[in-house]
């Protein structure tokens, strides 16, 4: 059914900290590498090897520079996946039901043996979480992982989504959003997690923690030159047996 | 949006072809016979062809028919219950005109209505959309009804009313390239709010995820092509209004009813690729680019 529950009973979702994600791409390749090879379809690749290559990802990272008025600009790298909206408008659109959002975890899935492939969820995303995959011809979207956060055949520490167990630098978390007391609710309240295009409706359950403001370097007038005219070179011209020994090696 | 072949193709002629079955319906012209056949032929062959084209913009064609499922939900399904309804009960009364020479008026009513809300329903599934804002908007269905009536009289012989409704839908058109034209600097979505980070400064795309394109790029952001946008928005109009007008309003013959047809078709799928090259999705953003 691609109407969407009127209130789910938890509101499991990733909570992305803009502060310390490195721009690695880690989650990128993580997420492609699982999900290649569990959950419905493979991620296809066009031309791989080509010019003009390209391939269906679930989770993607841009970059932004970011110039405040005064300062340095700062450079944000953006990781971007499904933010598995309450109100999620690729659900509603749906002609098959193919797409439908879990009353039990609020986890927005592609039944992919339903799917037509109109691409018409992916018109409705305004985050362009949802690719089309070209050699299946199915909507493709990340799952979070739905096939690994409840898998017992895991050990439990790996029982959280690929991108977030890979993430170098932490700067991804994984819980439930509608649980007030959870660590990553306390995160977002902590921190002023902020929703994608609120202005869209869309309720995502994703949250973005904004960076923190930069450290601002030592005012270069003090601090820094204390010890500076001890470093000032003593003699700038050789004299005498320095000298002699300097114009006869320029000889050579 | 990327200006696909298929979908401008589907838009156009099944717009015009239940435009034709809407007249049809209601009586105008009131034909019988082999008369009959051949405008009901003419009607089924866009709206058919035009249903046709749309399947090839599916991943999955061979599983269209899971598309009547959602209809509580989804115009797309919708679409699909109204398509299949009106050529059924057109078709029914079709026959009755062309095999009994009989006009089950009803009949005609009824598969006009359904005829008129497959436009809409078409048109809805463009105007839903948040995320295209040229599109979301109340003019866009509008727009589709009428055009559709419109080019449905201009087949269907109503001179007199085909001069009215086609400068109708003329100045509709106006109307929605002026507020579209609005419409996403309206919608309050920017590359600040998409990107969350707008209070701290002034936000550029530095570096794109990936060094190639992707479908998003492919299927969403379509730059190219509005360099033109100006001198095509007159020769659609030109072509798809003025043109048919001043040969109708001419003294009546076959030639020129043709004429008024061709060019009518010719500037509506000229408009109908500008609707689609013209609209920016707000995914465009995360790219630095609309
Ligand atoms: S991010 Fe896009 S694909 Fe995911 S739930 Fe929201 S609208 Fe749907
Ligand atoms: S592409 Fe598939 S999942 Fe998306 S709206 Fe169409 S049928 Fe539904
Ligand atoms: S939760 Fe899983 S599917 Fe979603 S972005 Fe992370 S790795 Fe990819």
């Amino acid at each position: 059914m691609t109407t969407l529950p009127a209130k789910t009973d938890k509101k499991l979702g990733l909570v992305i900290d803009l502060d310390t994600c490195v721009g690695c791409h880690a989650c990128v390749i993580s997420c492609k590498g699982w999900n290649t090879e569990n959950y419905g379809a493979p991620l296809s690749d066009q031309n791989a090897y080509g010019a003009d290559n390209s391939g269906t990802f679930l989770n993607r990272v841009h970059s932004y520079e970011v110039q405040p008025d005064v300062g340095a600009a700062q450079l944000i790298h953006f990781p971007k996946s499904c933010l598995h909206c309450e109100d999620a408008p690729c659900v509603t659109v749906c002609p098959t039901g193919a797409s439908y959002k879990r009353v039990e975890d609020g986890i927005v899935l592609v039944n992919e043996s339903d799917c037509i492939g109109c691409g018409l969820c992916a018109w409705a995303c305004p985050y362009g979480a949802r690719e089309l995959d070209q050699a299946e011809g199915v909507m493709k979207k990340c799952t979070l992982c739905v096939d690994r956060i409840y898998n017992e055949n895991l050990p439990e520490e790996d029982r959280e989504p690929a991108c977030v167990r890979t993430c170098p630098s932490n700067a991804r978390h994984f819980g439930d959003l509608g649980d007030p007391d959870s660590a990553v609710s306390q995160l977002v309240a902590e921190r002023g997690g902020m929703d994608l295009m609120p202005e869209q409706g869309t309720k995502p359950v994703n949250q973005y923690l904004p960076p923190r403001p930069k450290d601002t370097l030592p005012d270069a007038g003090h601090e820094f030159d204390v010890l500076a005219p001890f470093l000032e070179p003593i003699a700038t011209e050789p004299k005498g047996f320095l000298s002699w020994l300097d114009k006869t090696l320029e000889k050579f | 949006m990327h200006p696909a072949p298929s979908v401008i193709f589907f838009t156009t002629f099944s717009g015009l072809g239940f435009g034709l079955l809407i007249w049809l319906g209601i009586g105008m012209p009131a034909v019988t016979g082999w008369t009959a056949f051949a405008f009901f032929a003419i009607a089924y062959v866009m709206a058919v062809g035009g249903l046709l084209a749309s399947t090839f913009h599916l991943g999955r064609p061979e599983r269209a028919i899971k598309a009547f499922s959602q209809w509580r939900s989804s115009w797309l399904s919708r679409e699909a219950w109204c398509a299949v309804g009106a050529l059924v009960l057109m078709g029914l009364y079709g026959a009755g005109l062309v095999f009994l020479e009989t006009r089950f008026a009803l009949l005609g009513l009824i598969g006009a209505a359904l005829s008129l809300a497959t436009v809409f329903t078409t048109s809805m599934i463009y105007t839903q959309l948040k995320t295209i804002p040229r599109w979301n908007m109340p003019l866009t269905p509008v727009k589709f009804i009428s055009f559709s009536i419109a080019g449905g009289a201009l087949l269907a012989g109503q001179v007199s009313i085909a001069i009215v409704l086609l400068l109708l839908a003329g100045a509709i058109q106006l109307l929605t390239w002026m507020q579209g034209d609005k419409a996403f600097a309206a919608s309050g979505t920017t590359m600040a709010t998409a990107t969350g980070l707008g209070a701290t400064g002034s936000v550029r795309a530095f570096e794109p995820p990936h060094t190639g394109t992707n479908y998003l790029l492919r299927e969403f952001v379509h730059v190219v092509g509005r360099k033109h946008a100006a001198k095509l928005r007159i020769i659609s109009l030109l072509l798809m209004v003025v043109v048919p007008v001043i040969l109708l309003m001419l003294p009546f013959s076959h030639i020129l009813g043709v004429l008024a047809l061709v060019s009518h078709v010719a500037g509506v799928l000229t408009a109908r690729w500008l609707f689609f090259a013209e609209a920016e999705h707000v995914v465009g953003l995360y790219y630095g680019k609309r």
